[in-house]
């Protein structure tokens, strides 16, 4: 299924899509499996699978801290491919930095994403002005290469997105890093009419996700009354950074909590 | 193609690389911008009022007046008689030591801050190694009245504590940064996510011929003055342009800065030399160039150390100006090109050339410096008239060089 498939899917039982973000390897790289599969019982539509970068310039501290921790414990490319097959009952993307596509080679890289069953690739600094090579393998193996748009994306900027754009549009909700906050942005819902008028007038229909800063089920909720869908990653980095004997049940009962919100 | 001129060969060869970047920011493969989407719209208008004020008179004059009574400029073209005598050849000295400040980085923040000022910003941010560029930012934001805030990573802040308090005296905030290795690239990481947060009324000053496009080319023209000045110095005292010119390379805004107006002088040799650190075959240095390898970080298309899977090593080398795992783009596609040649000095190889040149000639160079005065007192035979980029001066460097060399000093 592909992700516009599941967007669809989606949209005709009355959901949103829930999206939770991960960083593959942290805390450990067996216990992302586990931790994998209990986001997806609780309800996560996609599962966006961190691969680690030693310079992550769009996270905020806490993916960071993630980031650091995996890749001392081993992560790299050829571990998280295998990590990454062994998750099932979820749509997956990856989340990766452009250098480590680049070193493995973008053909490869892109056919290592099929195999482990990833049907999209987001790439926080592979603006569209430099997309054009792994965008072409991307449509060659049917992936989806998905696009951020930001509350600073100028309208010429949003258009040139669009028409490249696939999947899923990553929404950024505010002007920051990611991480986990109190208050929801009050851009995001001026932000999504503005897109939606520029799809209207360029005649596509890509959906829109919500993400940065999103950590609680009203946030949830709330996003998704002008949303197709949102995105969650700190929030769940967090709760598995305080650990405890627990932790993959509270990872599970998160997740059913902003599951029920995108209804 | 044969039939035209070889003279004209060549004029095309010189105007393709005079144009440079392309529209893209692009250095033949090098360059570009990957940057975050937050970012990039700032990114254009940057490039937009770059091209405007860079031919704006108010804009110049101004500038102009900043470089001669502020920092200190033109900064002598010094001939070195005791150590040209040392080593045969005759040797000059650009010193951009003596540029208030003490090195070359308040020509770019001096530049970039009146930019900033006429852009409207009133909040500048930076990344230090070193802290020279930090304390020339903070400089010129003082002068210039602008908000100051500096990213310094925590194990640099611990080499370089005499700058980190000069930054403060002079108006600034230091923002420690106590992640990955604690040293400049972390410290660059951290005023990127500042200037995603802030981008509406904040400007980001990059201290050296890196990053996405266009700061390779803003910083390399705000430097481009140690290179003019220089022609136009040799010329009077030498009556002829010189053999080579030798300058270290960490970002690579010194060495781009007296290099530029030389390109297309294709009978002078220029030289870039790297941080050997412990030897490039110990695999623990800052030599992008010499022994790294392609990719993308800090938002461009370059030379940098990684490893296989693109995680990028940390550097090493006791001159913290040059710890850095990266190099601008423009360097490396002269490099690729054949126009500019590079090499490396070891720690041990600097020091050596850090107390010659402090005994010979009465100068403390920064340990930056030295790396291309090693070079040029082990290379000195191979020409007759050699010009050293002598980027800044050493009192930085002595509690650091007093540790290596097991003195105590207070």
């Amino acid at each position: 299924m592909t992700l516009a498939d599941k967007f669809e899917e989606l949209n005709k039982r009355g959901e949103r899509a829930l999206i939770g973000f991960i960083t593959a390897g942290y805390p450990g790289i067996d216990t992302t499996v586990d931790i994998a599969d209990a986001l997806i019982r609780g309800g996560v539509d996609i599962l966006e699978l961190g691969l680690p970068f030693s310079d992550p310039i769009a996270d905020g501290v806490t993916i960071q801290r993630a980031s650091e921790s995996s890749l001392r414990a081993g992560m790299n490319p050829d571990v998280y491919f295998d990590v990454a097959a062994r998750i099932k009952g979820a749509d997956k993307v990856c989340l990766t930095y452009y250098n480590l596509i680049l070193q493995r080679g973008l053909d490869r890289f892109v056919t290592d994403c099929v195999s482990a069953g990833i049907s999209g690739i987001i790439v926080p600094d592979l603006p569209v002005e430099e997309s054009e090579p792994l965008q072409s393998v991307c449509n060659r193996y049917e992936t989806d290469l998905i696009y951020l748009i930001a509350p600073t994306t100028t309208d010429k900027r949003m258009a040139r997105i669009l028409d490249s754009a696939s999947g899923f549009i990553y929404v950024v909700s505010l002007l920051g890093v990611t991480g986990a906050r109190d208050r929801l942005s009050d851009v995001i819902e001026p932000l999504i009419s503005r897109i939606r008028r520029q799809e209207a007038a360029m005649n596509v229909n890509v959906p829109l996700a919500v993400g940065f800063g999103i950590s609680r089920p009203e946030h949830v909720k709330s996003v998704c009354q002008f949303a197709d869908g949102a995105i969650v990653g700190s929030a769940i980095i967090k709760l598995i950074e305080e650990g405890g004997p627990s932790l993959i049940n509270r990872v599970e009962d998160f997740a059913r909590s902003l599951k029920a919100a995108t209804r | 193609m044969k039939n035209l001129h070889p003279c004209f060969l060549f004029m095309a060869y010189i105007s393709s690389i005079m144009s440079l970047p392309d529209a893209n920011g692009k250095y033949g493969r090098y360059g570009g911008k990957f940057a975050p989407e937050v970012l990039m719209p700032a990114l254009e208008d940057l490039e937009r009022s770059f091209a405007k004020y860079r031919e704006d008179d108010r804009f110049n004059a101004e500038l102009n007046a900043l470089l001669r009574d502020f920092a200190g400029r033109p900064t002598p073209l010094y001939f070195a008689k005791n150590l040209s005598e040392m080593c045969g050849s005759r040797i000059y000295l650009k010193r951009e030591d003596l540029v208030h400040g003490g090195a070359h980085k308040l020509n770019n923040t001096l530049g970039q801050c009146l930019l900033a000022k006429y852009m409207g910003k009133k909040r500048i941010i930076a990344e230090t190694g070193a802290g020279q560029h930090g304390v020339a930012t903070a400089m010129a934001a003082a002068v210039l009245g602008l908000q100051c805030e500096i990213y310094m990573g925590t194990e640099d802040i611990k080499r370089q504590k005499l700058n980190v308090f000069r930054m403060e005296l002079l108006g600034a905030r230091v923002n420690p940064v106590d992640s990955g290795s604690r040293t400049l690239k972390d410290a660059i990481n951290d005023a990127m996510r500042d200037w995603v947060a802030n981008v509406k009324d904040t400007y980001y000053l990059i201290g050296s011929v890196v990053g996405p496009h266009p700061y390779p080319l803003i910083v390399r023209e705000f430097q481009r003055i140690i290179g003019s000045e220089t022609k136009k110095q040799i010329l009077a005292t030498e009556g002829r342009l010189p053999d080579a010119i030798i300058a270290c390379v960490g970002g690579g805004s010194n060495a781009l800065g007296i290099f530029s107006d030389f390109i297309e002088d294709r009978s002078v040799s220029l030289i870039g030399v790297e941080a050997g650190g412990k030897g490039l075959e110990t695999g623990e240095h800052g030599a992008s160039l010499c022994a790294g390898t392609e990719g993308v970080l800090h938002g461009m298309y370059s030379k940098l150390l990684q490893d296989k899977y693109g995680q990028i090593k940390q550097s090493h080398s006791f001159a913290p100006g040059l710890d850095y795992p990266g190099v601008g783009p423009e360097l490396a596609y002269l490099v690729d090109s054949g126009r500019v040649k590079v090499d490396s000095a070891t720690d041990e190889e600097t020091l050596g050339a850090f107390k010659l040149l402090s005994t010979k000639e009465g100068i403390i160079p920064a340990l930056e410096s030295a790396h291309a005065i090693h070079y040029a007192v082990a290379h000195a035979n191979e020409w007759d008239l050699i010009v050293v980029n002598l980027s800044g001066r050493g009192d930085k460097d002595i509690f650091s060089v007093a540790g290596v060399l097991g003195k105590g000093v207070i």
